[in-house]
């Protein structure tokens, strides 16, 4: 199938697509890598009458580095960071995270600010950011507003956007050396999508312990309990607690798919020795 | 020694182009003035049309079954009894009977403009009731697919006898219950077709993606009734068919026609999401099964029931009775028993009209018939493979008629299963699972063995009572001015590297290099008659033609040479691209400028019937002839996630005298790839108003590398006494077996936990599923 006809408007920088996008209105939307717009709009599933082109922004593909914290610009793809032509933030996790994101030729195209916007519950940086605790920068009208990653996102493919607004960037907290961190997604084969998600990041330092776990039928939900045992007595607790709090917290979920998430979990727990 | 016969690993003359992109697809073509063709698709499975309102003003662009003048509708026949015909039009009439049936076409300048006018067509649909599966299908109150008739049945048919030796004898009787998923063909390229007016030939040429272009050619004059001289049809380079492109198209006859009509060039190609919605057609078998065999697991008989959802209508020309006739058919494999009854249906379902995917029924047989035999091994205690081996039909029974007359040529079955049992290294996968892996995964080895019946000859078919009855091929031959070779056959590539093997038989005979030895086919302006490339026939059928061709024309050759050579024609010998006579020797080129450029030399009143020769062939036996192989495979199963990771995959096959072996090796790596998509991944879902829910490749699931094993090949070689060199064929074999050698790994991996799965594919949901439902049964009955 081949897309309804469009407008195709390349913005320079991010304050020329805000413009765009408001003077468009309704009728716009933002594409940068196009790894899931594009085929949306030969499905005919969305049928915008303009789209506004992020990927050759130039204030959206940089990154800027202080000493707490690096923030990537919307723009910045998967393979930058799978590549390390980006500086990670997060002691291998971001690489490693962005070296297993579907294929290589959608590494190749696929954007950080276009995943988290398109908030698709499966995909990686979804769960990632949120596990970091990372604040994204979403520019409209009247400057940059600064949101959570767990506030972002309201719902599957639902955002805290504004139409006439982008996610511009990216702020990363920037791990401690004793940091330590775990991912683990189940996929049925090499490339597919998520069914489901674990995340951990301890960073003992900072104060900061966070285990989550995604891949839902919404955002990803955060494991207190099993979050307070790890950063209290160590992984082995977190473990013991594990089972519970994932029947909890998706209870409405079928068995087959819980035993997915716990598994999902546990290796991302069983991960964090590793990644000292 | 000839380095470029058969026998020789010569490189894919086809690969160069290939793999740089440079060859021509019917995407490809551009013709001045083209316009694009787009189809309206029924949004649901079963419907009566109330009206197609076209929109106003662009009438001329939109164009539905009533505007067709002239165009009949697909009809194919077969004499099997209590077979149906139904009547398929290129555009729906009255009724659509699956979500995908085309019921308009737009034109526009190019896709997207013709897709814009698609919007704007008001499609009136009153629903009925969507008859979605085979028990919806054959229940006493069920909607009929096609109202004219009495039920859905498109076939019905009992093959052999009841076994009550068998049943009465039996130390054992094993009951189960199989089911294959509906697939997707999924060649990397679709079907396509871009059909003009040529008015210098006065022809409709009609460039089709096609495995069939000489049939394709009949079954047009057919639907359009036009004769056959004013069509030609080319299949351009054809990327990869399986059988999806081996039948008459609704979209070739509905573009054909537009050429015909308004004289002017028309495109259409089928994009993935057409693709795997209505073109949703193969694969889907239901299994009952009962098998009774003996304390030490020598099956008596076999007792069976064999469903395959066979959709709306019946293909051309190969009926929607085919698949499951094969499957009644081929259901004992390569076993020794003698007691077998099956009972074989069709129904006609809301689905796309099932199409014949390599392997043709055999991957669902050989799923039933191979976890059957493990299910009996496991049954009387004793390794499946042992119990698969005693059962074989054995080297020194050969030539063999099974129970349901199939004439096994050679081959040693127990042979190959216990080569692929050394090679796999069984008794130390045996050793390695006792201990529990570090992992915690469970390991997991399996066999399956079948045959491959190859080259259907045409009594095979005649059996089936097609209309259309595949049995010679024929292949002409040219030697240049320069000493080359030309050889024109009416058989297609579909990616299976005939252009190499063709010539590799041609250099057999003429000892000429294959580099000077051009293979053109899939043209019937300009190759001679095939039935096309399906079925594993093509290296036995245009084989043969090509090496009876090659031995007409060498006999031309000798004969031209004699006189200069000054001997007698039989003195002349062809070797290492030379004509010898026992006193000296010629070039060809120099046999070929005699004939062509200095026939002045040639004494008068000669004749000589020149150096262009078209032989036709057919096997002296005509009912096919028998590959096979045994699969072996260690498989390790999270029983965390379901998930199945293949560790290890063997193979043994014999197809008889190999051309080249490493288009064999492709050929059998492809295949098995395929086939662990039917294990593993592969499946076609509905809901229950048949709307297709896997119409994107993020929801149908192909394997990619990273899913393939490294397989390992081993050759035999057990020539066929019926076929020119001993040739059998090999295309389909690979994709036969993956399925049961898997699923009996992955049974064997899980036997500790009481699972068993019978069905495919084997996602981690399903396996998972199993695991947790026996852990829970344990737990109920604890």
């Amino acid at each position: 199938m081949k897309p309804v006809k469009f407008d195709y408007l390349p913005a320079r920088d991010g304050a020329e697509a805000v413009r765009l996008l408001t003077e468009h209105g309704d009728e716009a939307k933002c594409i940068a890598g196009g790894q899931s717009l594009g085929p949306m709009l030969n499905l005919r599933l969305a049928r915008p009458a303009v789209l506004v082109d992020l990927h050759r922004a130039e204030d959206l593909t940089g990154v800027e580095e202080s000493r707490d914290a690096i923030v990537y610009g919307g723009a910045v793809r998967h393979a930058d960071f799978e590549d390390r032509r980006v500086a990670d933030a997060a002691r291998g996790m971001l690489p490693f995270v962005a070296s297993r994101i579907a294929y290589r030729a959608v590494r190749n195209r696929g954007t950080l600010g276009g995943s988290l916007s398109h908030a698709d519950p499966a995909a990686d940086w979804v769960c990632v950011m949120t596990g970091l605790g990372a604040t994204y920068l979403l520019r409209g009208k009247k400057g940059v507003r600064e949101v959570p990653a767990e506030k972002f996102i309201h719902a599957a493919f639902m955002t805290e956007l504004a139409p006439n607004e982008i996610l511009a960037g990216v702020r990363v907290p920037r791990l401690s050396e004793s940091a330590r961190w775990g991912y683990y997604k189940f996929c049925k084969k090499v490339g597919e999508f998520s069914q489901a998600t674990g995340v951990v990041v301890v960073d003992p330092e900072r104060g900061y312990c966070r285990v989550l776990v995604g891949a839902l039928d919404s955002p990803p939900v955060p494991l207190e309990p099993v979050a307070e045992a790890l950063a209290a007595e160590g992984p082995t607790a977190a473990l013991a607690v594990l089972d519970a709090a994932v029947d909890t917290a998706l209870g409405d979920y079928p068995e087959v798919n819980r035993q997915l998430y716990k598994v999902a979990v546990r290796r991302a727990l069983a991960r964090i020795g590793a990644t000292r | 020694m000839n380095k470029t016969g058969i026998g020789a690993r010569v490189r894919r003359l086809e690969d160069d182009r290939l793999v740089h992109g440079r060859s021509r697809y019917v995407g490809d073509i551009k013709m001045p003035g083209m316009c694009d063709v787009a189809f309206l698709r029924s949004p649901l499975a079963h419907a009566r049309i109330k009206a197609v309102n076209k929109p106003e003003g662009k009438e001329s662009r939109v164009l539905c079954a009533a505007d067709l003048d002239g165009v009949r509708p697909i009809v194919a026949e077969s004499t099997l009894p209590s077979y149906r015909v139904s009547e398929h039009w290129p555009l729906a009439r009255d009724k659509v009977r699956f979500v995908g049936e085309p019921v308009a076409m737009a034109i526009g300048r190019n896709r997207a403009e013709a897709e814009d006018l698609l919007e704007e067509i008001d499609l009136r649909l009153e629903a009925l009731p969507p008859v979605i599966s085979p028990t919806v299908s054959m229940a006493d109150d069920a909607a009929l697919v096609h109202e004219q008739w009495d039920d859905n049945m498109f076939l019905k048919l009992s093959v052999g006898q009841d076994p009550a030796n068998a049943r009465d004898n039996a130390d054992v009787v094993i009951k189960r219950e199989y089911r294959t998923a509906r697939q997707v063909m999924n060649p990397m390229e679709g079907k396509g077709v871009v059909a003009w007016w040529d008015y210098r030939d006065g022809q409709l040429v009609v460039t089709s993606s096609t495995q069939v272009p000489h049939i394709i050619r009949n079954g047009l004059s057919r639907c359009l009734g036009i004769d056959e001289s004013l069509i030609r049809v080319i299949a351009p380079e054809v990327g990869g068919g399986f059988g999806y492109k081996c039948i008459l198209q609704p979209e070739e006859i509905a573009v054909a026609w537009l050429a015909w009509t308004r004289r002017k060039p028309f495109r259409w190609l089928e994009d993935r999401r057409e693709h795997l919605t209505a073109g949703a057609n193969t694969r889907e078998h239901y299994y009952s099964i009962t098998a009774y065999a003996d304390k030490r697991g020598r099956v008596l008989g076999m007792d069976a029931e064999v469903t395959v959802d066979v959709g709306a209508y019946s293909v051309w020309p190969f009926t929607a009775g085919l698949e499951a006739a094969q499957a009644g058919g081929n259901l004992p494999g390569p076993y020794d028993f003698r007691e077998y009854r099956c009972q074989v249906n069709a129904p006609a379902t809301n689905k796309p009209p099932f199409t014949p995917y390599r392997g043709v029924a055999r991957p669902g047989v050989c799923f039933a018939m191979e976890l059957t035999i493990d299910a009996i091994a496991r049954e009387v205690g004793r390794e499946p493979w042992e119990v698969r081996a005693e059962n074989l039909v054995p080297a020194d029974a050969m030539p063999y008629v099974n129970v349901t007359n199939k004439h096994y040529d050679t081959g040693d079955y127990p042979g190959s299963l216990m080569r692929a049992k050394e090679a796999i290294r069984f008794d130390e996968v045996r050793e390695r699972q006792k201990t529990p892996e570090p992992d915690g995964r469970l390991i997991g080895i399996g066999f399956a063995t079948y045959t491959e019946q190859s080259a259907h000859g045409s009594k095979v078919f005649a059996q089936w009572g097609l209309a259309l009855i595949p049995g010679y091929d024929e292949a002409r031959m040219k030697l240049t001015p320069d000493g080359g070779v030309e050889v024109r056959v009416g058989i297609q590539s579909i990616g299976q590297g005939l252009q190499t093997t063709l010539a590799q038989v041609a250099s057999e005979i003429l000892s000429i290099p294959v580099d000077r030895i051009r293979v053109l086919m899939g043209d019937t302006g300009t190759t001679p008659y095939s039935y096309g490339a399906f079925a594993s026939r093509g290296i036995v059928m245009a084989g043969g033609a090509v090496s009876r061709a090659a031995e007409a024309l060498a006999e031309r050759i000798r004969v031209m040479a004699a006189r200069p050579l000054r001997c007698a024609p039989e003195e002349v010998r062809l070797e290492g691209n030379r004509v010898h006579g026992p006193n000296g020797s010629l070039s060809f080129a120099e046999v070929g400028r005699i004939w062509y450029l200095r026939p002045d030399e040639l004494p008068e009143g000669d004749r000589h019937g020149g150096l262009e020769v078209t032989e036709a062939y057919r096997p002296k036996t005509d009912n096919g002839v028998f590959s096979y192989a045994s699969h072996a495979v260690v498989v390790a199963v999270d029983p965390q996630t379901g998930k199945v990771e293949l560790l290890d995959y063997v193979i043994v096959e014999d197809a008889g005298r190999v051309v080249n072996p490493m288009i064999v090796e492709g050929q059998t790596i492809g295949g098995t790839v395929q086939g662990i998509g039917t294990a593993l991944f592969e499946e076609v879902l509905y809901d229950d108003q048949g709307q297709p829910l896997t119409s994107t490749l993020a929801d149908y699931h192909l394997p990619g590398a990273a899913e393939a094993p490294h397989i390992r090949i081993q050759h035999t070689e057990s020539p066929s006494p019926h076929t020119a060199h001993g040739i059998k064929g090999v295309g389909e074999g690979g994709a036969i077996a993956p399925g049961g050698a898997i699923v009996n790994a992955i049974n064997d991996a899980l036997a500790g936990l009481g699972v068993e799965l019978n069905r495919i594919p084997a996602t981690p949901e399903r396996v998972l599923t199993a695991i947790l439902g026996a852990r829970s049964g344990k737990e109920n009955a604890s």
